[in-house]
């Protein structure tokens, strides 16, 4: 627990950094993902019936207006101080991102593209997921990229609610011995692996839609 | 096309301006217009516009017709060369002040969503700092004059159809009253036959109020039924012919005019023709009650054929005259399409000929009465006398 | 015993809505503490939101900034702050301002480039100088957006105020933070449904807002 390098964990974490940045990567990247997989089919389903759009969206942003913080409360009496109880909010957050995203994201396939593609013979299903999907893909990564960048600070929070938070447990020792180092530490950290994990999303974007990149580019 | 009332030439005084104690001649002086990447969309313009008269100019896209437009109120200043309003310098006038002293319509009318429809209208009267009261009372007139009811006023733009927004288009520009009327393309966006409204009723509120009108237009129809002068320009913003719609399409300035112009302006050109002049015969029409003895009178040696019309003198149709002579009555022919005598120009008895099965045009009167038929060989002769008239005017 | 019974638990009991720990006192602190903060990112985030959006120029320069500040841990912010400053007011407004910030100035970027063109060439055309066609025609129009900026803002002061108690700092987190560490789930409960409701009050408020200051005439057309 004496001075020492810049990432130097304190003992009583039980972790090395670099146990500490894998942790925050599965606290942030497991709810983007469950996120991704379970925003699709819902995203689906307001595009086909979309009478339950307004509604879904209503209830994401009731959801999404709840702190992190009383969030973790609420499930801790079902999860205690786990894994779970910090992805699952976080989960939440992400949907909330990306279920308008997709919507909206398919939405704007112009109605040109749309009546072309039905009338080459593409039935609804079809034409969602070889037309209006591809065509969604840079939308869903602007979500993708604010609930990632996100989700990597709120993980943080989950230091309050039993060491939950991976890096941000660094913030407690910071706070209880009073050694800024240490808050340095975790600051820089999560905001590099923000900045990163934000510059991989991009990346992606680029190589999955090399149509869109003139349109990007400017 | 008959309605119009006059259509001065090139710098000839209209009787509007005789009206109008303000003269608002507006003069494009050698205007050049070169953006920074290099491309000129306008190219050493002249072009003087009239007083109290529509000019319109036309052209394809990128011939630099909206950017001279802008150029008048200034939404664009050009790199060299003047425009002068009324002998001023537009530049040498406060921007705003010049902008509100004409009005301003363009193609989605874009009317501010967030303002009801009399809201809307009374825009530049409140900028002019009139009362609320005076504003309002200018908005509901000009909705009455662009034919809006009155019941439109408390709505919201989302409310109304396009044709019915760009009428509110037109009335906000007009509110203040200002002698200019700027038109960039404010009718392209409507269907045809909201269009043909809104062009009749631009002309019928012009007839009264004789504005100075700049009108731009990619379509050359709308160019020379509106235009009292016509400007066709080119790409890269250079002037190809100014003149009235009549002399443009008798005689176009060169090739490209001539193309734009399309493959039947002779034809269009008899809009300009009345049908005074034409001769008409009224021999072969009879009622259907005739006897055989009045049709066999009344047959022409040229026509086998009669009109036959109801007892009002209506036409009904064409009827072979022999049939009818020795009293088989076969079915009627369809006539097509009759044109009102001084009313329709040349163009539209030769649609009409064109139209009837017998090569004969038939005339009406007002009251839809046939007055007499014309062969095509008699509409031949009635253009070629115009076309001389013309020559010798 | 579950969440609704620590919670029944925590408003039944005597003394919770007065004094200095009271409901009321620490709902004012919360309350008084966003409002501060909201009130800073708006006067920075909404001009230069504004008029970058009228004159459309800096686009990517805050999109870049714009990521930069999401991808700041506010928590770790707060913290970090508190440990070199001490105790205080400004440790604790930098990361809700800055948090704040982002959305709103993002959003009213946004919102005003979205704004249809061709009513601003109208607006221009007929005589309108720059700040009418600003305040006049571009701002109602882009209003329902830039609202949910800022609404989206307001959320996220709310939510880290909850958790600037940690700091020693007043407001409703007080009621988590200290019961957690007394083991007092009553308490932590108690303070999770405080803080869900003020923010689902929050989002109530910014609807009616919506419903007083946005015109009919934008608001159905959408």
């Amino acid at each position: 627990m004496s001075g020492g390098g810049f990432f130097e964990v304190p003992s009583d974490l039980q972790n090395t950094w670099w146990g500490l940045v894998g942790w925050q990567l599965q606290l942030t990247l497991v709810p983007v993902l469950c996120g991704l997989v379970i925003a699709l089919p819902i995203a689906l389903l307001c595009r086909r019936f979309g009478w339950i759009y307004p509604p879904v969206l209503g209830v994401a942003t009731v959801f999404y207006a709840i702190p992190s913080l009383a969030f973790f409360v609420f499930l801790i009496d079902w999860f205690s101080e786990s894994d779970l109880t910090v992805e699952i909010p976080l989960t939440v957050y992400t949907l909330v991102v990306l279920v308008p995203a997709i919507v909206d994201g398919m939405r704007s396939v112009s109605a040109d593209t749309r009546a072309a593609a039905e009338a080459m013979g593409f039935g609804t299903l079809r034409r969602y997921f070889q037309v209006e999907l591809p065509i969604a893909v840079p939308a869903v990564f602007a979500g993708l990229r604010v609930a990632t960048v996100s989700s990597v600070s709120l993980v943080s929070v989950g230091m309050l609610i039993g060491n939950e938070g991976a890096l941000g447990n660094l913030l407690s020792d910071a706070l209880n011995y009073h050694r800024p180092q240490l808050a340095w530490d975790a600051v820089i950290s999560i905001a590099v692996i923000g900045v990163l994990l934000d510059a991989l999303l991009v990346l992606a974007r680029r190589l999955l839609t090399p149509w869109a990149r003139k349109a990007t580019a400017k | 096309m008959g309605g119009r009332c006059h259509k001065p030439g090139h710098l000839v005084v209209g009787p509007a301006e005789a009206r109008r104690a303000l003269h608002t001649v507006i003069v494009i002086d050698a205007v050049t217009k070169r953006y920074p990447d290099g491309t000129t969309a306008v190219d050493r313009l002249t072009l003087e516009i009239p007083d109290g008269s529509i000019t319109v100019l036309v052209g394809p896209s990128g011939c630099g017709k909206t950017t001279t437009l802008r150029m008048i109120n200034r939404m664009v200043e050009p790199t060299e060369g003047r425009i002068l309003l009324n002998g001023q310098d537009v530049r040498e006038a406060p921007v705003n002040a010049l902008r509100r002293s004409m009005g301003y319509v363009i193609q989605h009318a874009g009317l501010f969503p967030h303002r009801t429809v009399m809201d809307n209208i009374a825009t530049v009267p409140r900028l002019l700092g009139w009362d609320k009261h005076r504003a309002r009372e200018r908005a509901r007139e000009l909705m009455e004059r662009v034919g809006l009811d009155a019941s439109f006023a408390k709505r919201y733009p989302y409310q109304l159809s396009g044709g019915q927004q760009q009428r509110v288009g037109v009335a906000r520009a007009l509110a203040a009253d200002p002698p200019v009327l700027l038109m960039d393309e404010p009718f392209s966006a409507v269907d045809p036959i909201v269009r043909k409204g809104l062009q009749d009723e631009l002309l019928r509120i012009q007839a009264d109020l004789g504005k100075t009108v700049v009108f731009v237009t990619h379509d050359i129809d709308e160019a020379i039924k509106l235009g009292d002068m016509v400007a066709v320009l080119r790409e890269g913003g250079r002037l190809a012919q100014y003149a009235p719609p009549a002399r443009l399409l008798s005689a176009p300035a060169d090739e490209f005019v001539e193309d734009f112009l399309g493959v039947d302006r002779g034809i269009r050109h008899l809009s300009f023709f009345g049908t005074e002049e034409l001769e008409l015969t009224a021999e072969p029409i009879v009622t259907e009650d005739a006897t055989a003895e009045q049709v066999r009178a009344a047959t022409l040696a040229e026509l086998p054929y009669v009109l036959v019309t109801d007892a009002e003198g209506r036409p009904r149709g064409w009827s072979d005259a022999l049939d009818r002579a020795t009293g088989t009555e076969g079915e009627l022919l369809p006539y097509g399409r009759a044109f009102t005598v001084g009313r329709d120009s040349l163009r539209a008895a030769l649609d009409s000929a064109v139209l009837s099965p017998t090569g004969w045009a038939v005339a009406v009167d007002e009251q839809g009465r046939a007055v007499g038929v014309a062969a095509q060989e008699a509409i031949a002769a009635a253009i070629r006398s115009a076309h001389t008239a013309g020559v010798l005017r | 015993m579950n969440i609704f019974g620590y919670a029944q638990q925590f408003f039944d009991a005597p003394g919770q809505w007065s004094g200095a720990d009271g409901i009321p006192t620490r709902l004012l602190e919360h309350v008084q503490y966003s409002a501060l903060a909201l009130l800073i990112a708006l006067v920075i985030a909404l001009p230069v939101g504004l008029v970058t959006g009228h004159t459309g120029r800096s686009g990517n320069a805050l999109a870049v900034l714009a990521t930069a500040a999401r991808a700041l841990p506010s928590f770790g912010l707060l913290v970090l702050l508190t440990i070199l400053m001490g105790l205080g007011l400004t440790p604790v407004m930098v990361p809700l301002v800055a948090l704040a910030v982002p959305p709103i100035l993002v959003t009213t970027y946004e919102a005003m480039r979205g704004v249809d063109p061709s009513l601003v060439d109208a607006a221009r055309g007929i005589g309108l100088p720059w700040w009418r066609v600003l305040g006049q025609v571009e701002l109602p129009v882009a209003l329902p957006l830039i609202l949910s900026g800022i609404r989206s803002g307001a959320i996220q002061i709310v939510s880290t105020a909850t958790i600037a108690a940690y700091v020693s700092f007043g407001g409703l987190g007080r009621y988590i933070v200290d019961g957690l560490s007394q083991v007092n789930y009553a308490k932590v409960v108690g303070g999770a449904v405080l803080v869900a409701a003020l923010a689902l009050a929050t989002l109530g408020f910014f609807w009616l807002l919506g419903r007083v200051l946005v015109s009919p005439g934008v608001r159905r057309s959408r």
